[in-house]
Order: structure tokens, then sequence, then C-alpha cells
């Protein structure tokens, strides 16, 4: 059985179809992409599967429980983190803040505990603090962690956007254009980035990218979409050859 | 370890030495009546203050009718000792009344919250205001509660030893709201919405939240107001008094506890400074409001927390804060 299972999605804004009959089976482990030309629909596949748009039409199954209708804070805490294509931190408050807010769903104590600290709130938010930790550790971003998220240098906020979409134990992260902005160099060290996460945080990625060598050199499989179609779907090498895929988007990189 | 004992024990003797302080002066007659009132004003207001601080200042909302919860609280507590006690029991039935007080304007809060967080951005102001007008109409018309001449009867249940501890105990729960899972979500909420609900934060229960024990608060200051005042009428609880608390907020500045406490005594002190003025103080509050939005939108104290209000654990990284941005931008 696929993690993630996506049959028929479609979405309109007003009469516009912005995506149509999108289908996707994401199995543990994969590295899958998404690619097509600017406003082809990928981030709004993005936001229908977190749920900030209710789709017009269409199922999207993770581990078999349906997400249609859910609450986006409910399908992150079911497992699907994301990233977005501009960056979105929370950027007057401090880096720590930044991933303990992701912790949101995991501290299970009351609001009265809360209110008058109680001792189960200690623990829980020393646990919380600890883990918080730990990932700025991993992202090398722990020396920063009370500076506010705006402080930090352009690619140390990418990396802490990701920290803060694993602070809720995804099975499944969602990466939007991560490379965005970065330079050749910065690229190849995302690349590196990306395959250590997979198989430290055992994730399964489904991300979107503009850049051809990004996906070509990380994915396993990638999904081509032109106006909210999916025109093609293969290995890289096979997209690299569609004629469709080339006319639509490589087109104008291949002349 | 044994520092951190001895240290919240300095805060407990603090906290205990200003109620002291706070009964030596009602009873010792050291200061006139006079002074004294204004100090119960700057307390009450301290608490408006926090209140509507956390929605507007720590939640990045914008609700602008805070004086009608303060209205609920103090028509339901003035109910509570002159109707249900009969003026009997004295200083007993009195903290029996300001929870009730603070209950009922939580509990039309949630009226008023829910369907407004349905939507975003402006419209809670828009319905915060209609509300105060509600509120406001509702008590000119229900002749039981004395209609537009107001409702009397209470006995001077509040001195400054009960300003105090309501002052403490706000103090002391909406900083410990704050610096919680809860606040933090409140404090992403203010930062971006959206961002907050894809990081599992349950946005739409948070708002409620923070909006129901904003209004408890306004409550809690309505009854102690009533019992004070022993006289209120709706016109008391119009607009302007909202306006009123929106300046002491935005003075002292959004997102602070200390800043709150600063806005409610400079704002307060301030008015009754500007007594010679008559009427035209009252273009005092707009005014500020006008000015302070234009040149200094976050307060006095904007963003920014006296470390004292700081729980200790959080204390550390706090301090750290200056260095670590010089190196983050090395």
């Amino acid at each position: 059985m696929p993690l993630l299972h996506v049959e028929q999605l479609t979405h309109y804004f007003g009469g516009l179809r912005a995506v149509s009959d999108f289908n996707l089976d994401l199995h543990e482990g994969e590295v899958v992409g998404l690619i097509g030309p600017n406003g082809a629909g990928k981030t709004t596949v993005f936001n229908l599967i977190t749920g900030v748009y209710r789709p017009t039409r269409g199922r999207i199954q993770l581990d078999g429980k349906d997400l249609v209708g859910m609450q986006s804070c409910d399908i992150v805490s079911m497992g699907i983190a994301r990233t977005f294509q501009t960056i979105r931190l929370f950027r007057e408050l401090s880096v720590l803040d930044n991933v303990r807010i992701g912790h949101f769903s995991q501290a299970r104590y009351s609001v009265g505990a809360a209110l008058f600290r109680s001792g189960p709130f200690r623990r829980q938010e020393e646990r919380v603090r600890e883990r918080a930790y730990e990932l700025l550790e991993t992202f090398n971003l722990s020396r920063y962690a009370s500076s506010p998220a705006k402080a930090l240098p352009y690619g140390e906020q990418r990396r802490l956007e990701i920290a803060r979409a694993l602070a809720s134990n995804p099975k499944i992260l969602l990466l939007d254009e991560p490379a965005a902005g970065m330079n050749p160099n910065e690229i190849d060290r995302l690349l590196e980035t990306i395959a250590w996460l997979k198989d430290r945080f055992g994730l399964t990625i489904f991300l979107i990218e503009h850049q051809m060598r990004v996906v070509m050199g990380i994915c396993e499989r990638i999904l081509v979409l032109d106006f909210g179609e999916t025109i093609a779907e293969g290995t890289p090498d096979e997209i690299r050859t569609n004629p469709r895929v080339l006319e639509a988007y490589l087109g104008k990189e291949a002349s | 370890m044994h520092s951190d004992v001895l240290k919240s024990k300095r805060t407990l003797l603090l906290i205990a030495a200003g109620l002291a302080l706070s009964f030596l002066v009602e009873r010792s007659g050291l200061v006139s009546s006079y002074v004294l009132q204004i100090l119960m004003y700057v307390g009450i207001n301290i608490i408006l203050t926090l209140s509507l601080n956390l929605v507007n200042g720590y939640m990045g909302e914008f609700s602008v009718g805070h004086a009608g919860f303060m209205a609920v609280g103090a028509y339901m507590a003035s109910i509570v000792t002159v109707w249900v006690f009969r003026n009997s029991l004295g200083w007993l039935a009195f903290p029996v009344a300001i929870l009730a007080g603070g209950a009922a304007a939580a509990g039309t809060s949630l009226i008023v919250a829910i369907p407004s967080f349905r939507t975003r951005g402006d419209y809670l102001a828009i319905v915060t205001l209609a509300f105060n007008m509600i509120v406001k109409s509702l008590l000119e018309n229900i002749e039981a509660l004395g209609g537009p001449r107001g409702f009397l009867g209470m006995n001077r249940l509040t001195n400054l030893v009960w300003v105090y501890v309501w002052c403490a105990i706000t103090i002391y729960i909406i900083r410990n709201f704050v610096y919680s899972n809860y606040g933090r979500a409140m404090l992403s909420i203010r930062e971006d919405e959206v961002a907050s609900n894809l990081v599992s934060v349950n946005t739409r229960q948070t708002k409620v939240l923070v909006f129901v024990i904003s209004a408890f608060f306004a409550g809690v200051a309505g009854a102690l107001f009533a019992h004070l005042v022993q006289f209120i009428n709706p016109r008391t609880f119009s607009i302007q008094k909202s306006t009123d608390i929106l300046v002491m907020v935005y003075l002292g500045g959004i997102g602070s506890i200390f800043g709150s406490i600063l806005g409610a005594t400079v704002y307060t002190v301030l008015l009754e400074l500007l007594r010679p003025l008559g009427v035209w103080r009252w273009v005092v509050g707009p005014l500020m409001l006008v000015v302070l939005m234009i040149t200094r939108p976050t307060g006095i104290m904007g963003l920014r927390e006296f470390l004292g209000f700081v729980p200790r654990e959080e204390r550390a990284e706090r301090r750290k804060e200056g260095t670590a941005i010089a190196a983050a931008s090395r």
C-alpha cells in the first residue's frame, strides 16, 4: 500500500482549473519530484495535500486514512510536513521558538497545567526544549538558538524551515522549491542534505523544483505538470527524453 | 539549583512585600483617598491592558471593543453581590462575584469568537466594535438592570489589597500562558497564521482560547471597577473606554507585560493630571493613539520584556540574544 495515495485530484479557482485529475502514489522511502513551468499548479497540489485548499474533487489518503476536509494542523500532525516556496519563518521569534512551535502537537498538557506551571507542564516543556535543541544541533543551528529568525543568513533560514517542519515528526516531507535562490555550490550542498535527511529521519520526500539539475540529481521518479494536467511521469531519463515534456518545459532550455 | 531556590524565594518575598505595602497604604491613611483611588484605577487598568495585549499585542489580531467585556463582568459581579448575596457576607462574597464576572465575560467572548474567527483579518475589529455597541444598547434597554440610569447598590468592596492581588494573579497567569506551548502558538499566529497552521498549530482553537482568557480578565477588571465606584451605567463602557484601553496597550508596548504595566500607569496618571483641561482631555487618548500608530506602532516596550517577567527556564536564551545576533550577522 502506498504511504500517500492521491486520486483524481482536481481543483478550480473560480472558473479556472488549476489542477486536474492529478494522481500520485508515494511509497515509503521514495524521493519524487514535481516539475513544470510557472503557473502549472505545482504549489496548488501541495496546498491541496496539506489542506490549505479543499479540493473540488478527488481523494487524498495517508496510510489509508482520508485527508480531504481535515484542517491543515491535523494533517501535519498525522505526518505530512512542508516548507514554502518563499521562506515563511516566524521572523520576530527566536530560532529555538520557531522549532518549538513545530512541536506544538507533541506537548500534551492542558491549558490549566500551562496556566499554573504544573509538574507535567514542566517535564513536557523540558522535553520539547531538549528535542528542539537536538534538531538545531543536527542542522548546525544551535548557536543561533536565541537570535530572531530574521537575523539568520538566507541559507540558514532555509535550513531552519526544514528543521521546523521536521519537529512535527513527519513521515512525508513536502519541499516547495528548496533550491530557490541558491547558487550551484549551494545546490550541491542541498542535494547532499536531502539525501542525508531521507536516511537520517526515514523520510519520504515529495519536492517541487524549477531547476532541472536538482530533480534529475535526486529524484527516483518525476511527475510533470503543465496547465494543471499531468503530461508525463517516469524516471529522470524518461522525462529527459519525453517529447511532450521537452515541448512544454525543457524545450526552451534545449533550443 | 541552590541559587534557584533562593531566587524563587526572593520572588515570593517581593510579592508578599507588595501585598503588605498595599495593605499598609490602604489602612494607614498615608495617602489621601484621592490618591488611593487613582492607585486603584491604575491597577484595574493594568489588568485591562494586559488582557487586551494578549489579543492585540501577542496574537496580532485587532480587537477594539474590550469595554464590552468589562461591562459584562461589571454587571454580572454587581448582580451577584447585590441580588444573590444581598450585600451580605461582605468581602467573603467578593471573590465569588469577581470570578462570576470574569466567567460571564469569558462566556460572552465565546459567542463573539467562534463566528468571527472563522474568517481572517479585519473582521474581528468590526465584530468587536459591533459587540461593544450591542452590549451598551442592551444594557440601556434592560429596565431590570436600571436601563440608561445604571445599576447601583454595591458596597465598596474593592480596596487596594484586592486590586493588588488581582493584578498579581493576572500577571502570573498571563506570563505562564505566554511562555507555554499555547503562548508560542499565539505568537506564531501574529507572525504568520498560514505557516503556523501548517506546522501543526491548531490556530482556530488557539485564537478562541486567547480571546476567552483575555475576556475573562476584562471581566475581572469590570467587577473590581463596579465595586470601586459603586455605580455603573452603560455609558461608562462605551467605545471611549475601549479606546482608552487600546491607547494603554500601544503606548506601553505590544507583546510585553512590563509594557502593559507602564502604559496603564502612565496613561492613567496623565489623564488625572490633565483634569483641568475639562472635556478636552478626552481628546488626548484618541490623539495619542493616532500619533503612536504613526511614530512608534509597537509602543515603548514593543515586543521586549523586562527579564523579571520571564520564567527562569526561558531567561538563559534571552540573555544570550545580543551576542548571538552579532554572531549571526558576522
